[in-house]
């Protein structure tokens, strides 16, 4: 392959991140993918819509997210006397029981970290969509890739069914209506990711700054 | 055939954040900037090799703690269990939910076990500047990566339980301190697929070419 090395830099080759093979930047159509010939990684990936769809999910997401946090997610009857929990309680549970470093862990990774994502998401993409710049988009764009391994909402839904399992062995659990609100919130959260395409993010800011 | 090119070959740095391709050119002077994202650019993962080792040995150490302590008590009616990670996958199993108890078998106890072997056999692999097989470890590494959250799931359930099981002497659930070793665990072995480069596996390719 020609390599044109003279660039200081340049959108039109792109180094695989995970093997550092230089690859140019392909023309694919919506709905393909590009991947690494050396190491198989994923490269590039093209939507419909990218950003309306994104912006789209991340506020159908954050709605979820304000309703899973208002009702309860389980409730637990024994002998007459309930108990009810909602999301934050976890995270207050460890907290005051003398466990407070997993009272941080459990608050980041099931509410800090993917309400965070979903408001950095909305921050970023809903200016654009009125042609407008985002206040910080670099920081913006660096803050959703260091938050997203964070966020572990997918696996706290998990989380709730072994506990569930677990307590209906010796007592009545019931589902709260959160725990809906919770799981769509999820799913509006993983299809935000997945349709955003930050190549066509990277762009659309371009256009928008030219 | 020829050296296969990667940026480090043409003198460029590949965004960590955004992948743009940047030449050397502005990268020469120290802690350069992504012209793009404004990320800090590097064209490897700052000691990776070093960082993931250290990381991999505090996460063995506590590894030990994490399965031996109980991570949580179930008082009820004046009777109490005490779990510890492997007691509660038993337990499940012993109520007849297999399907639940494999599912937290392999995200508590498979993963954490397999993840440290497996980061362990990339970091000794590139140390021993291994030829064969990159590909499969590339995806080694790639599964690795993403199976490391997973273990959460007995964090979660436990912070579930100690919220909501708290009927004094009727039933009460409270965390034990294997609870902390185990997190630590997990959130260590997440920084040390995150400190590995998996670019490391393919540096020294170009090697066989020159001969």
């Amino acid at each position: 392959m020609e390599i044109d090395k003279d660039f200081t830099y340049t959108e039109s080759l792109i180094a695989c991140p995970e093997c550092d093979l230089i690859h140019s930047v392909p023309s694919i159509r919506e709905g393909e993918q590009g991947r690494c010939v050396r190491c198989g990684a994923l490269l590039f990936v093209r939507h419909k819509n990218s950003l309306d769809r994104s912006l789209a999910f991340a506020l159908t997401g954050l709605m979820f997210f304000i309703l899973a946090n208002i009702f309860p997610l389980l409730t637990f009857e024994m002998e007459g006397q309930s108990e009810s929990n909602r999301l934050i309680d976890g995270a207050i549970a460890f907290w005051n029981a003398g466990y407070w470093e997993l009272g941080i862990v459990v608050f980041i990774s099931s509410v800090v970290a993917p309400l965070a994502v979903l408001l950095v998401l909305i921050t970023l993409l809903l200016p654009m969509q009125f042609g407008r710049s985002p206040f910080s988009p670099q920081f913006q764009i660096r803050l959703l890739t260091h938050l997203k391994p964070w966020a572990m909402s997918e696996i706290f839904i998990l989380g709730i069914i072994v506990a569930f399992v677990k307590l209906q062995d010796f007592a009545d659990v019931s589902v709260g209506l959160s725990l809906f609100a919770f799981v769509l919130m999820v799913a509006a959260t993983v299809m935000a990711y997945l349709t955003l395409d930050e190549d066509a993010l990277w762009s659309r800011l371009k256009e928008i700054r030219a | 055939m020829t050296a296969p090119v990667t940026a480090k070959s043409i003198g460029a740095i590949s965004c960590h954040v955004c992948g743009l391709l940047v030449s050397s050119g502005l990268t020469t002077t120290h802690n350069a900037r992504c012209p793009r994202c404004d990320a800090r650019l590097h064209s490897r993962k700052v000691n990776s090799l070093s960082r993931t080792w250290a990381l991999l040995i505090a996460a063995g150490i506590l590894y030990v703690p994490a399965n031996v302590y109980p991570v949580l008590t179930l008082i009820s009616f004046g009777r109490s269990t005490t779990n510890t990670i492997m007691g509660g996958v038993i337990e499940l199993a012993h109520s007849g939910q297999m399907v639940i108890a494999i599912i937290v078998f392999v995200a508590s106890v498979f993963v954490p076990i397999f993840k440290i072997a497996a980061l362990l056999f990339l970091v000794v692999s590139v140390q021993l500047r291994l030829k064969v097989q990159r590909r499969k470890r590339a995806v080694l590494y790639r599964f690795t990566e993403f199976i490391g959250r997973w273990s959460m799931i007995d964090i979660f359930m436990i912070s579930i339980l100690i919220g909501l099981v708290k009927l004094q002497a009727l039933a009460t659930v409270t965390a034990g301190p294997g609870a902390i070793a185990f997190a630590a665990v997990v959130i260590i072995t997440m920084f040390a697929a995150m400190t590995f480069d998996p670019r490391l596996i393919w540096d020294d390719e170009g090697d066989d070419y020159d001969g």
